[in-house]
């Protein structure tokens, strides 16, 4: 077993445990599950300690894709086993996702109706204003915004209103922003 | 099932450039999806992402709506593997490996130079989802008062969705 496997103190989950675990953790969040993960994780079942989470979710932040999930594979992934790996991340979605393909059916079948054409263009109205929210959010916690938040401007001229390919825009931005963040970091 | 593949093949070239999650990428999953193939029309990409606002769970169920709008239940299954595999199997792997490079000059550079790529890829989003929801002036209303709220006070999200689907219902935005 390597060394940053868990220690003997912290709980061992079986592959059930794994499923139920992440199954609770996926349908109790709206927009965003990830401090329910924490909670269940390190205060409930206590299957990695604080800064166990910590260090880990550095490394699910640190690649793309959709964080909780890296973070199901990588606890899955710990306790030693393929199999684990697998199954945490689909007890993340299978309950989420039959939620959303009933909802899927049902906006097959009525989506056409004005009533609930309304009622979706309001919802609409409200994750928008989320949308904006987190991105204010994330922007004011970013350090040094003098240096960093002109990139930010860039991305949006590039994505929103030159609708270049995303792809190329990130693979550009990431060499020049990356390059400033490694230039000052060695300048300090 | 061309479909499809070419559904799987797009969402795992998506998933690679994910940086701040399925969010971020509502923007270029509405380029490929609406724009480029015409899978979809602008008011169907709209309502499920309002839709998956309203349901429990990751934010990466947009993308098995936007599958399962595309393709069907195959769609849905496809566009949400591909979406979840390829960083799935890079952390299986990276994992032991993460340690020796966390906190490294080039590591921590990747890491602070992201962040404001993926508020722009978020703002893009809501921009977008504006756009393609055809606001008017009380809509516009509602998006600000949402921002304020969530921003100023600790009311679940939730409960603006439903005062969002209860204006929408009385055909006030």
């Amino acid at each position: 077993m390597s060394p940053a496997a868990a220690p003997d103190n912290l709980a061992k989950p079986d592959l059930k445990a794994l499923f139920l675990g992440f199954s609770s953790v996926g349908l109790s969040g709206f927009g965003g599950v990830l401090p329910f993960a924490r909670r269940m994780l390190v205060e409930e079942r206590r299957w990695m300690t604080a800064e166990e989470f910590n260090a880990q979710l550095g490394l699910c932040q640190f690649l793309p894709g959709p964080n909780v999930i890296n973070l199901a594979v990588l606890v899955g992934k710990r306790q030693a086993g393929l199999a684990r790996a697998v199954v945490a991340p689909l007890g993340l979605l299978a309950g989420p996702m039959l939620i959303v393909l009933i909802l899927a059916l049902l906006y097959d079948r009525y989506g056409n109706l004005p009533l609930a054409q309304s009622m979706l263009r309001g919802i609409a109205a409200v994750g928008c204003g989320l949308l904006f929210a987190m991105a204010w959010r994330m922007g004011m916690a970013i350090k040094d915004k003098p240096a960093f938040l002109p990139f930010t401007i860039l991305v949006v001229a590039a994505i929103a209103w030159l609708r270049w390919p995303m792809p190329l825009v990130m693979l550009a931005g990431l060499m020049v922003s990356g390059g400033v963040a490694f230039w000052r970091l060695g300048r300090r | 099932m061309n479909l499809v593949i070419n559904l799987f093949l797009e969402f795992t070239l998506l998933a690679c450039v994910a940086f701040g999650g399925a969010t971020a990428l509502l923007p270029e999953m509405h380029r490929v999806v609406v724009e480029n193939h015409h899978w979809l029309d602008d008011t169907t990409f709209t309502h499920l992402y309002a839709i998956a606002q309203a349901a429990p769970g990751p934010n990466v169920l947009v993308v098995t709506l936007i599958g399962w709008k595309v393709a069907g239940l195959a769609g849905a299954l496809a566009a949400t593997l591909a979406m979840c595999l390829p960083m799935s199997v890079v952390i299986y792997l990276l994992y032991d490996r993460w340690e020796s490079f966390a906190g490294k000059r080039w590591q921590r550079a990747i890491q602070i130079g992201v962040a404001p790529l993926a508020v722009g890829l978020i703002f893009s989003g809501a921009a977008l989802i504006a756009q393609s929801a055809g606001l008017g002036w009380a809509a516009w209303g509602l998006v600000a008062l949402t921002v304020l709220i969530n921003l100023r006070t600790k009311l679940h999200p939730l409960w603006l969705i439903a005062v969002g689907a209860a204006l929408g219902l009385l055909d006030l935005i």
